[in-house]
């Protein structure tokens, strides 16, 4: 039984059909990354998951108990708003301080508990967000381009603490990337949105060639991998792929 | 005990400061600041209908502040710049206002009571308004206290937590009525929003969490209160205003003295 199941999910926002016939699956624990151009629909997707948007058709439907751990895009705190990073953890449900110092770790940040939210660098903010979607010990993790702003070793270490995590609790993840082309190596399967799913397969593993060394640098341990696309059909004028001219090119 | 006005009065001037300390702690932390002004504004309005249909203040002013606090919050989103919209509205509302109340040939009313507050004249019944209000908007937030901070900091994590960050919001809202009502005879409409924000952001540089804020934001509220009060009976001067007088001097202090230490 899939995790969390979408049939035929369009979302539309002010006469503007952001999301068209989306059918999507996520089994358990399995990685799927989402990839696709600005305004492609990906945050909308996650958002309709989160039931922070309603589809205009379609469904969304979870699996009975569902766990969700959401990791969003951005999050701006008040600096008139006090709160320290423990504080920021137990949200909602006040839980126990054990479970915080755990998920800090998990997140490998474990020395932050007592700072305020607002002292936090971007990158030590990322892995709180991360730490406080792991503290509910969720079935699937939502990561909504987690690694923006993060250079490419610290992408290459935030995708590597979440395949860990994964294999250690076992959670489905489904995240997107703000990247065409360089994805996760983790990835179970890679899908490609433009306001419906354009293709959908697995990443090439980055070999050892130099070209490849050359594209993604060293020292990112193997975390990052290649989708080359496989597109079938060609979109109307007002909606054209923008990496189709990068294929030609390939 | 309550015999005595000053009693009545302080006791009033601390129940509002017991409400407004946590919804101003909201309030701030959401920057709503406008959103208050324009509901308190509207109250005028509630005033000049409760006196045409002779039913209690204390309804007409939640009524209307409850309108007008709905209808910003319906607009919110809908194409229109925010500061500008409540401009319009909070404006608008206090001159509709003014001008309902001057309608009221039959009945002579002391429109300064209501637009500064006059607080030595709160009765037991009064007081009994704005305790019952002040307990109900403290339970109110304190009930959904964890739900709204996590709405507060973002719509969407709220949601993946299965709160609905609209309710929470129409909770604030409904608080923002009730203490508007409970305050117009305590500072009056033209400074509600000063008892709201002051002391929250007077409180502020002195916490390290939120519930700290909001139970600081209430002590300064009633030491303002109190202090202010005493001021007003020793140089004659009007209580309302008083009152947020000192609770701004407070807010210096705390500022200057954070500053100093270099804390932010």
């Amino acid at each position: 039984m899939s995790l969390i199941t979408l049939e035929n999910l369009s979302v539309r926002y002010g006469g503007q059909t952001v999301l068209r016939d989306v059918n999507l699956a996520i089994a358990p624990g399995e990685i799927v990354t989402i990839v696709g151009p600005n305004g492609s629909g990906k945050t909308s997707l996650l958002r309709a998951i989160i039931g922070a948007t309603r589809p205009a058709t379609g469904r969304v439907t979870h699996q009975k108990g569902l766990k969700i751990g959401y990791v969003p895009q951005k999050l701006h705190i008040d600096p008139t708003l006090p709160m320290t990073v423990e504080r920021f953890l137990r949200l909602p449900g006040g839980f126990p301080r054990a479970d915080c110092a755990a998920a800090l770790d998990q997140a490998e940040v474990p020395d932050l508990s007592k700072q305020q939210m607002t002292s936090l660098s971007g990158g030590q903010f990322q892995r709180v967000l991360l730490a406080r979607a792991l503290i509910n010990r969720p079935d699937v993790l939502l990561l909504d381009e987690a690694t923006q702003g993060l250079d490419q070793p610290g992408s290459a270490a935030f995708y590597r603490r979440i395949a860990q995590v994964r294999a250690q609790t076992g959670c489905a993840v489904l995240m997107i990337s703000h990247e065409l082309h360089v994805v996760m190596s983790a990835s179970d399967r890679v899908i490609c949105l433009n306001g419906h799913v354009c293709c959908e397969g697995t990443p090439e593993i980055v070999s050892s060639a130099p070209e490849y060394r050359a594209l993604f640098g060293t020292g990112t341990g193997g975390a990052l991998a290649l989708y080359r696309h496989e597109h079938d059909h060609a979109h109307d004028a007002n909606c054209a792929h923008e990496h189709e001219t990068e294929k030609a090119a390939e | 005990m309550l015999d005595d006005f000053m009693i009545r009065a302080t006791l009033a001037g601390i129940g509002v400061a017991f409400a407004a300390a946590p919804l101003g702690s909201f309030v701030v932390w959401r920057r709503m600041a406008y959103f208050g002004d324009a509901t308190a504004h509207a109250a005028i309005l509630g005033v000049a209908l409760s006196l045409a249909f002779q039913m209690s203040i204390f309804a007409g002013t939640m009524a209307v502040s409850l309108v007008m606090a709905l209808t910003v919050t319906m607009l919110t989103g809908r194409g229109y710049a925010m500061d500008t919209l409540l401009g319009v509205l909070a404006h608008s509302a206090l001159a509709f206002g003014l001008v309902a109340v001057s309608f009221l040939s039959g009945v002579r009313i002391d429109l300064m009571a209501y637009l500064f507050g006059d607080i030595l004249s709160v009765s037991r019944g009064d007081l009994a308004v704005i305790w019952g209000g002040a307990a109900l908007v403290v339970v109110l937030i304190g009930w959904r206290w964890s739900s709204l901070l996590t709405a507060t900091l973002s719509d969407d994590l709220a949601y993946a937590s299965g709160i609905n960050p609209k309710r929470e919001q129409l909770i604030l809202t409904l608080s923002l009525a009730i203490t508007v009502a409970v305050a117009i005879k305590v500072v009056g409409v033209l400074l509600i929003a000063a008892m709201l924000i002051i002391p929250a952001a007077a409180a502020r540089p002195m916490s390290r969490s939120p519930e700290m804020m909001a139970v600081m934001a209430a002590v300064i509220g009633a030491v303002a209160a109190i202090t202010g009060l005493r001021a007003a009976y020793v140089f004659d001067t009007p209580a309302g205003p008083s009152i947020v007088c000192v609770a701004a001097l407070i807010f210096l202090g705390s500022s200057l003295l954070s500053g100093r230490r270099g804390v932010s």
